[in-house]
């Protein structure tokens, strides 16, 4: 095997056995900095001795025992002035010598926890986003630098300065239990969509969407439905990344340009995505009716709802408006959140004319919530020009197009301003 | 997708790989990366419906010509394609540690992006 051979191969190893790694060695060693560090040790070991000695039959355990080693040596470097450090390495080697390439026992556990970690609150949401594509999703600085948009050193920074954070607080360990427990896994949950929604639709910059970071957070959403099997927004999460993404494909042109809804080419959605989407749309409802009569679906499994009506309708006009109204309602209601209401004023307009969503419309004029935000002004041109009021929706266009941030996005509106001057 | 392949004259599936790809498949799902798979019954249950010089034809197994039927299949989505050759090479290491004198091979697939 050649020495490129060996090293793409070794970094396979690394993408899939980062994340558990990190996780079980978290657990012994008590400290996430230290815990990466004796991680990436081992993977310079197996970039020195793998080309010579072949691939371990077992990848995963090598590298376990390996930074296991690492480990008890850095422990016993510092036990030389610390009593608790003699001990751990005292208990750490004898678990390395009884048991070679054990260890990576409680995964599920282990890779839980660390993702608790990443979201620690004592961390920015910026932080434990960008600590959670470090840690679990093993992404190398430089790919959450480009995922980002940010340079390189400001991404290092960040997880430097988290990592220290969590020492301070002492945060590296502890488990939650409990209504904490809950707490925290819906951060969780809040920083996959996080990573998904800015990967979906970029906030900032030139590209419309950034593909890579989607897929990572529906891979993590993934990964909670395996760790979290019993909780039905966490299927609703994973239902509605899997559906959302299945349109990634037909989201965009060939240069890059949006495609809206309407004008998608829907035999280009994913339908293995969307297939699973419903099946853990299937398991979010199937977990809820076991919860009780009270029980009702969260803002996830709702707006997965929304996303298998779309997926599940043949084309714009084949989608049933009114369904979708509905669960707008019940988000809005759920969520108390204008943008759900912008969302029904859009499906009201669908199922019952242009004027039934421009009534609606104009009770959120007052909401400070979306004083600012670039979908009202949007919305409103979308209605006025199926009113046939070109004009006046041009003029919303070019409104909202003022408003954005993303430069394909703000293209994309004085395209549809132009058009709608044209036809009025 | 990574379809195993391997002759019925291996003989029973033993045991221990049931008990190994189960392993295998719950690390692939809390890892993310598999998606779906599926083992498949021996070719007596099933039949080869084929096109030759214009005639439709059905022929149901077992095929016991063929060297390399496939028994199984996972659906995986990863980053890289030597990801994909990792998890192939466990899929054989699991046949290797567990079935003595096994003889097979995955073919990987990528799956058609339109």
């Amino acid at each position: 095997m050649g020495d490129e051979t060996t090293r793409a191969a070794i970094e396979a190893v690394w993408r899939l056995e980062s994340t558990r790694l990190i996780a079980a060695l978290v657990r012994i060693v008590r400290d996430v900095g230290l815990a990466e560090d004796v991680a990436q040790d081992a993977i310079v070991a197996a970039l020195a001795q793998w080309p010579a000695s072949g691939i371990p039959a077992n990848p995963g355990a090598w590298l376990m025992t390996t930074a296991k080693r690492r480990a008890v040596d850095a422990f016993r470097a510092r036990a030389k002035h610390d009593a608790a450090a003699a001990a751990l390495a005292r208990e750490l080697s004898e678990s390395v010598d009884e048991d070679p390439g054990a260890g990576i026992d409680h995964v599920e556990d282990d890779v839980l926890r660390l993702m608790f970690i990443c979201c620690h609150p004592a961390l920015t949401p910026e932080a434990q986003s960008t600590l959670t594509l470090k840690l679990v999703a093993g992404l190398s600085t430089r790919e959450i630098a480009r995922a980002y948009l940010a340079p390189e050193a400001t991404i290092a920074q960040r997880v430097s300065r988290a990592k220290r954070t969590l020492a301070e607080t002492g945060a590296a360990i502890e488990e939650p239990s409990g209504p904490e427990r809950a707490d925290r896994l819906e951060t969780v949950l809040g920083v996959v969509y996080l990573l998904f929604n800015e990967g979906y639709s970029a906030t900032e910059g030139d590209d419309w969407m950034r593909p890579a970071l989607c897929d990572e957070a529906v891979r993590l959403g993934r990964i909670l439905t395996a760790l979290v099997p019993d909780d039905p927004e966490v299927h609703g999460l994973a239902a509605l990344m899997e559906l959302q993404s299945s349109r990634l494909a037909a989201r965009a042109g060939p240069g890059g340009e949006p495609i809206l809804l309407d004008a998608q080419d829907r035999r280009r959605w994913d339908a293995t995505r969307i297939r699973r989407g419903r099946d853990a749309l299937a398991r979010a409802d199937a977990l809820l009716a076991t919860a009780g009569p009270d029980a009702e679906a969260g803002p996830y499994a709702l707006q997965a709802a929304i996303a298998a009506e779309h997926a599940r309708a043949a084309s714009v006009d084949g989608t049933d408006w009114d369904r979708v109204a509905e669960l707008y309602e019940q988000l809005g209601r759920r969520t108390g959140s204008p943008v759900a209401e912008l969302n029904r004023a859009v499906a009201l307009g669908r199922a019952r004319g242009p004027a039934a969503g421009l009534a609606l419309l104009d009770q959120l004029d007052d909401v400070p919530a979306l004083r600012g935000y670039h979908l009202v002004p949007s919305v409103r041109g979308d209605l006025y020009e199926r009113q046939g009021r070109g004009a006046e929706a041009a003029a919303e266009f070019e409104r909202a197009a003022s408003m954005t941030a993303n430069e394909r996005e703000r293209q994309l509106l004085l395209r549809r301003a132009d058009a709608a001057r044209g036809s009025g | 997708m990574c379809l195993m392949k391997s002759s019925e004259s291996n003989g029973e599936t033993p045991p221990a790989v049931y008990e190994a790809m189960a392993e295998y498949d719950r690390w692939g799902r809390a890892n993310g990366v598999l998606i779906d798979s599926q083992g498949l019954l021996p070719s007596d249950a099933g039949a080869i419906v084929s096109l030759v010089d214009g005639n439709i034809k059905a022929v149901d197994g077992p095929f016991t010509e063929a060297k390399e039927l496939v028994g199984g299949y996972a659906v995986i989505e990863v980053r890289s394609y030597d990801e994909a050759l990792e998890l192939g090479r466990r899929l054989m290491q699991i046949h290797k540690d567990n079935w003595p004198g096994f003889e097979g091979s995955v073919e990987i697939r990528q799956i058609a992006e339109f």
